[in-house]
């Protein structure tokens, strides 16, 4: 007909896909670029300030997880910070609940339903050396593959650190 | 041939009708509003110890919108399967008094409740499981907040009056139901 109905058709059409993107975002499985180096070497491996966001790291999150709340140590899991609700920090499990934790002070114990994540790169890296245990609920999903640079396209490996962690 | 390929057509076109009712219900129910079914003795007298259905929308929280006095739902630190209904008592930078027994009034703590978290706490604070027990809660754990309460009665003569489908009803419960 004419170009209202045409427009109307495309903003319905604009509409339904952004419902089924949204809807398919929060419960399979969604995109996640990954900035700052404190997951190198396993995301970012060079971080060059001149390029920046162009050679960010694409990730897959999964939301499976999320219905039973079942993870295992080693596994890289996106979620919101507890200072900041509206940021969101990539790291990797290394104790779930009722573990003991050794850092540089003293050894803690994670309280039910908190986990203890920590960055690959130790150096640089903000995590729960800084702001304690991260309740379950706040993670929004698990990173199982990488997708972008093409050349370490592939699944993301659980690495788990022995020396540290004594389970009960 | 030709009568599998209508026969295919057609099971796409209901297919996707199905598939987009369904990531609308789950979009209205994430984002906007949802009913929700709370029990426990730790809201009384707000809220009854048998069971409320409640109609929560999720809108304020995302937008930062909700302070203290409102009624949340909030995941459980000590569990995140668990969804709580509690108070906001305090925001971030205010500071609590607080007695983990009420019955005893001379035990009391005083913090300032960190940045990014708060602080919540049931209506009826001899039977409630909160901030009291298991400190400031992140801001991220927060769900939605509780506006409106609704009773059974409205719900069903909502059905009949606006003569509403009995498979929509059906459908009503299977919200209620996933969200306990």
């Amino acid at each position: 007909m004419g170009t209202p109905s045409g427009l109307w058709s495309i903003a319905k059409k604009c509409f339904t896909v952004g419902l089924i993107t949204l809807t398919v975002s929060d419960r399979f499985a969604s995109i996640v670029p990954v900035r700052g180096a404190s997951m190198s070497p396993t995301f970012n491996p060079k971080t060059n300030t001149l390029l920046g966001s162009l050679s960010d790291d694409y990730v897959l999150v999964e939301k499976f997880c999320l219905i039973k709340y079942k993870f295992s140590h080693g596994d890289v899991i996106v979620f919101c910070s507890p200072y900041d609700h509206k940021e969101k920090h990539v790291k990797r499990i290394v104790g779930l609940p009722g573990d003991w934790v050794g850092t540089h002070y003293d050894v803690v114990k994670i309280p039910e339903g908190h986990c203890w994540v920590e960055g690959d790169n130790s150096a640089s890296s903000i995590d729960s050396r800084s702001f304690g245990p991260v309740p379950l609920g706040l993670v929004n999903g698990r990173a199982t593959q990488i997708l972008w640079p093409p050349h370490r396209v592939g699944s993301i490996d659980r690495k788990v650190a022995q020396n540290r962690v004594s389970s009960s | 041939m030709r009568q599998w390929r209508s026969i295919a057509k057609e099971a796409v076109a209901r297919a996707s009708i199905v598939v987009k009712f369904l990531c609308f219900l789950h979009v209205t129910d994430s984002y906007l509003l949802s009913f929700s079914h709370v029990l426990g003795p730790s809201m009384l007298p707000t809220l009854n110890i048998t069971g409320d259905v409640v109609l929560v929308e999720h809108l304020s929280h995302r937008t930062g919108k909700v302070g203290s006095g409102d009624l949340v739902l909030v995941r459980s630190p000590l569990d995140p399967r668990k969804t709580l209904t509690k108070r906001i008592v305090a925001m971030e930078d205010d500071k609590v008094t607080f007695s983990l027994d009420p019955t005893r009034n001379y035990s009391s703590r005083s913090l300032v409740v960190p940045k990014g978290h708060v602080w919540i706490q049931g209506d009826n604070l001899y039977a409630s499981r909160d901030s009291r027990h298991f400190g400031p809660v992140p801001y991220g754990l927060i769900q939605g907040k509780v506006f409106l309460r609704v009773s059974c009665a409205i719900l069903i003569a909502f059905g009949f009056v606006g003569k509403i489908d009995l498979r929509y009803l059906y459908l009503l419960e299977l919200v209620i139901e996933e969200t306990c």
